[in-house]
Parts: structure tokens; C-alpha cells; sequence
């Protein structure tokens, strides 16, 4: 199996905070690997590391073969990175399209703006937004900027895609609908990590996870075998019948 | 049919400029011509710095220094060095766009409110520095031989109208040139830049890049229109040349037209310099002229912060086609 990105073991202190400490795992191409973890544990931070908002205080950071430790977001982009945000981040006063058209020319293929147009269309078709596509981003609800958000970063045809809790803040049919357009984009050959709150949903749609718990990695595997696990079950889940009903859950859709 | 109507925002710009230029040569009088050259100044003023203040978000509150710098660099060199006009405009455009490059890299990383102090620090060093620096004349400035106008056209008057002509077509120019920024994929990156700059570099946008050029692209026409401002002239001083008051001006000119829109800085920079004509002109008002700037610059931010242009475009929809 190719590794699309491998972390070895990363660190990254704020201040006195160790928000991250020698976290280690191999991605292999066109898996989905699920990240959970308590608020604060450290997930969205392994993401800015990742995409290189900042630098890791120590490790290392392999994206398709090459170092990367300390690169810029930009350059991440270009090699085939592409990530959504928690807090979404539309750019207000341009269109839908014109948001989608900053992905599609700027992120791995660069596309000129006649080809960017129709990268653009294409994307928003998929995500469902085709029909926003002439208003302005500030003017969506909740829930079309996650689409966009989404959007945007498929639009940059990236090898990688970095979800940082799409799901949040959504109702169960746009969860449905969301969890849907993941699985067509691992369709596409596409590798994902997604952090993720929403329990059932993250556990049904991913090949692997791992749990974050103040910066350190609790447990790693299966789906099954981190809803099982006795540490992941005390720290995080806290109520062992949990497990147990999350598995169900998942099993049922 | 549709390759017009593609350049419908462009070419209404343009017509709005060349109205401006014919008022002058239709009724021949030097008065017009004097008070359509500062319009057109101010209209050429005003769209180069919305490339950097309306596309890119950040606010030069000392932009001035690039009509200033320019404006010294291409004097000296046709008052000492006998430079024609013509490569003295590019000198000096290209004297500006060395400065902003230069600059572009030390303080474009500030954001906000302290990028705008660092620009005016800029200014009043630069100012300084020429208040002392010998070449340039120091305090007094330099001041052109009037033989030197007999290179162009015969006497004063001849050399008046050629600056006149050379304006309009520099005006013309640079509204091109903001269209063509603003349909461009690097204008793109620079209004995903002034939406949200962080969000921008996830995408891909080079942002330290981007601004740079922006930057750089924003100062080498005030650069250039310095040198014909002060050829005109026939002599440049510091005070004149580096008054911190025009760029502020200039701001408000951007800010009521309607930031980030190629029509935007031409109707605010020509609306507010016949606004200024009026107020200095009117006994009442000479001696507070700058107190109504800035009450209007006041009132923009507050009730229209997107200008008159932005105001018809989100009132009028239909209209975007048109008012680019």
C-alpha cells in the first residue's frame, strides 16, 4: 500500500501546553481515517500541523513521499492538500461560484479561469449547491457553508482532504446528505481524515480512527476496535453501554 | 453581442473618463482644462490605490509617497540630468514600484490597523529624508528652466494641453488596467485575500506574493502621474510632494465611489475633487474644507461603506453587469 502521508512523531507546545505529543500513523491512500477525541484533545491543532498553519515542535511530516514539515498552507495546497474549517470560512462578499473558482485555480491543478469555471460547476453540482451558485457566500445558512466549504476544497482535485467536523451544526437529513457526499468522494479515489463528533456517523464511514486525549493518541484501529477499547471507553466515551449502542446505531444505517 | 456586453463595466468606465477629457477640448478654455486635470489626477490617484485599498483589503494611509517619490525621482532627472518627460515617467514609476516592492516585503505582513500606521511612518520618512537630502534640493526642492517646454510644442501653454492629453490617456490606462486586474485570476486571489486571508492561503493563493505585486502594482502609477503632475508644475517641494492630507483624500475618493469596483475610485475621485474645487472656492467653506472630508469620509464608513457604486449594485442586481 502507497502512504499518502505519514505522521512521526509530532509535537506542537503552545505556551505551556503540550497540545500535541509524538503522535505517529501511516495514511494509505483512499482510506478514510477518523479522528475523535474530547474537546481540546488536540485535533484540529494535528490539522493545522498537518497543513502547515504552523510548524511542529518536533517530528516529522511525510505528505506522497516528501517532507513537509514546515511548509507553508500554500504550498500544502499545491501539492494536493485541501482541508474544510470547524468554523467555516466563506469569503462573504464574493459568489458561490467565485469561491469555489479561488479553489479550483489556486489548489493543485491551478487551473486558469476559463478551466476553473468549469471545475467550479462541476463541484457544485456534486455538493449540491449548484443552485446557490450566483449568490453570495455570507448569504448561505449554516449548513450550505459547510457545502462550500466542501466545495472549495474538492474543487482543488486534491490527493488529500482534511474534514474538520462537517457534520457539526447540521440537522439528521443534512447529516445523511453530508455523510453521502463523503462516501463519493473516497469513491473518487480520494484519501480522508475527518474529525468528527457526530459518533455514529464517523464510525460508520471510516476504515480506521484514531482517538486524541490531551495531545496524546489513546488508541488506534478499527472502528470497532476503538468503540471496544477500555482506555477509549473510560477517557472519552465514558459509559461502557455506549459502545455498545453506538455500534448498534451504526450497524442500522 | 456578447463580447460586448462582457466589457460593458469597461467600456462605460471608459466613456466616463473620456467625458470627463472632452469637457476641456470642446470648450477650449485653460480654466476647464485646470480643473479637469485635478479630477483626472485625482481619478488616476484614487484607482491605483484601489487596487491595493478596495481589492486586496488593506488600507495605505501614506500612499502619497509614491506621488511623491516619483514625482522627485523623474524631476531630478529631467531638472539636473535634461531627461526627457518621457523616460522621466517611467523613472519615477519605476522609483515607486521599487520602493513598494521593497516595502511590500517589511511591512505586508502586518495586518490591519498596523499595516495603515506603517504606511504613514513611511511617508513622513521619506518626506524627512528628502527634506535633507542635498541632490533633491533639500527643503527648497528644484525648480525646472522654463526653456525646457519649448521641447514641447513651442511655450508654456502647448506644454499645458500636452500634459493635459498625456493625463487623459494615463488616466485611461490605469482604468484598463484595474479592469483587467480585477477580471484576472491574480485579482481573484487578491479579493480572496481581502475576504479572509488565512482562508485564502488554505486554497492556494501566495498571499506575501499576491500583495506584494499588488503593492507594487498600486504605487508605479501615482509614481508616473507625480512626474507629469510636477513637470506641469515646474517646481517640486517636500511639502507639496509628500502632504499626508492626500492620502487621505485619496482614500476618501475610493471609499465614496465604492471600493473594489473599476467605476468606483473614477466617479469618487472626480465627485470629490469638484466637491473640494467648490469648497475652497466658497467663502464659507475655504478654511474647514478638510473638516468636510473628513465628516463625508464619517458618513461613508458608517451609512455606505461600500460607496455609491457598491450601493447601486447590491440595490440593483441587475446592474452588476454594468457597474464593475
Amino acid at each position: 500500500m502507497t502512504m499518502i502521508l505519514q505522521v512521526e512523531g509530532v509535537g506542537k507546545v503552545f505556551g505551556g501546553l503540550q497540545a500535541l505529543s509524538d503522535v505517529t500513523f501511516d495514511l494509505p491512500q483512499g482510506q478514510i481515517l477518523g479522528l475523535i477525541g474530547p474537546n481540546g484533545a488536540g485535533k484540529t491543532t494535528l490539522f493545522n500541523v498537518i497543513n502547515g498553519v504552523y510548524p511542529p515542535n518536533g517530528g516529522r511530516v511525510i505528505f506522497n513521499g516528501e517532507d513537509v514539515t514546515g511548509s507553508k498552507t500554500y504550498h500544502m495546497a499545491h501539492r494536493g492538500l485541501a482541508r474544510t474549517h470547524q468554523i467555516v470560512r466563506p469569503l462573504n462578499e464574493l459568489t458561490v461560484r467565485e469561491n469555489v473558482i479561488v479553489g479550483a485555480c489556486f489548489g493543485r491543478e491551478g487551473h486558469g479561469l476559463g478551466q476553473a469555471g468549469k471545475v467550479a460547476d462541476e463541484v457544485m453540482e456534486f455538493v449540491g449547491l449548484a443552485v446557490r451558485a450566483d449568490q453570495l457566500a455570507g448569504s448561505l445558512n449554516v449548513g450550505q457553508k459547510k457545502r462550500l466549504e466542501m466545495a472549495r476544497a474538492l474543487a482543488a482535485r486534491p490527493y488529500l482532504l482534511l474534514l474538520d467536523e462537517v457534520l457539526a451544526g447540521l440537522n439528521p437529513s443534512e447529516i445523511a446528505g453530508m455523510v453521502e457526499i463523503v462516501r463519493k468522494i473516497r469513491e473518487r479515489g480520494i484519501t480522508i481524515i475527518m474529525i468528527e463528533h457526530v459518533m455514529h456517523a464517523v464510525m460508520n464511514v471510516s476504515d480506521r480512527m484514531i482517538v486524541l486525549d490531551y495531545g496524546q493518541q489513546l488508541a488506534e484501529g478499527t472502528p470497532e476496535e476503538v468503540a471496544n477499547n477500555p482506555k477509549v471507553i473510560e477517557a472519552y466515551l465514558g459509559d461502557p453501554e455506549l459502545a455498545e449502542r453506538l455500534m448498534r446505531d451504526s450497524d442500522e444505517e | 453581442m456578447s463580447g460586448i456586453r462582457k466589457y460593458l463595466g469597461l467600456i462605460l468606465a471608459i466613456v466616463v473618463v473620456l467625458a470627463m477629457a472632452a469637457w476641456p477640448v470642446i470648450n477650449g478654455k485653460d480654466i476647464t482644462r485646470e480643473v479637469v486635470f485635478t479630477m483626472l489626477l485625482s481619478v488616476g490617484l484614487a484607482s491605483s490605490l484601489n487596487i491595493l485599498l478596495g481589492y486586496t483589503g488593506y488600507v495605505s494611509f501614506g500612499h502619497v509617497v509614491f506621488f511623491g517619490l516619483g514625482g522627485y525621482v523623474g524631476f531630478y532627472l529631467m531638472a539636473v540630468h535634461d531627461w526627457s518627460l518621457w523616460t522621466a515617467m517611467i523613472a519615477g514609476g519605476l522609483a515607486s514600484a521599487a520602493l513598494a516592492f521593497l516595502l511590500g516585503k517589511a511591512i505586508l505582513r502586518l495586518r490591519g490597523g498596523y499595516f495603515a500606521l506603517a504606511t504613514i511612518g513611511v511617508n513622513e520618512a521619506v518626506r524627512a529624508f528628502i527634506n535633507n537630502f542635498d541632490p533633491f534640493g533639500g527643503p527648497v526642492g528644484m525648480s525646472l528652466n522654463f526653456q525646457v517646454y519649448k521641447n514641447y510644442g513651442g511655450g508654456a501653454r502647448e506644454a499645458l494641453w500636452m500634459s493635459f492629453y498625456i493625463l487623459v490617456a494615463l488616466t485611461l490606462l490605469i482604468t484598463v488596467v484595474t479592469y483587467m486586474v480585477r477580471s484576472s485570476k491574480f485579482g481573484l486571489g487578491l479579493l480572496a485575500i481581502r475576504e479572509d486571508e488565512d482562508a485564502a492561503e488554505v486554497m492556494g493563493v501566495i498571499a506575501p506574493n499576491a500583495k506584494t505585486w499588488a503593492y507594487v502594482l498600486s504605487a508605479v502609477f501615482p509614481g508616473i502621474l507625480g512626474v507629469l503632475f510636477f513637470f506641469k508644475n515646474g517646481n517640486i517641494e517636500p511639502a507639496p510632494a509628500f502632504r499626508l492630507q492626500m492620502s487621505i483624500e485619496m482614500i476618501v475618493m475610493v471609499m465614496l465611489g465604492g471600493q473594489g469596483t473599476v467605476l468606483g475610485p473614477i466617479l469618487g475621485g472626480a465627485g470629490y475633487q469638484r466637491l473640494r474645487g467648490f469648497l475652497l472656492t466658497n467663502p464659507l467653506f475655504k478654511n474647514i474644507q478638510l473638516a468636510v472630508a473628513g465628516v463625508l469620509l464619517l458618513v461613508i464608513v458608517l451609512f455606505v461603506p461600500a460607496g455609491v457604486v457598491g450601493w447601486v449594485r447590491q440595490r440593483f442586481p441587475k446592474l452588476r453587469r454594468v457597474l464593475q
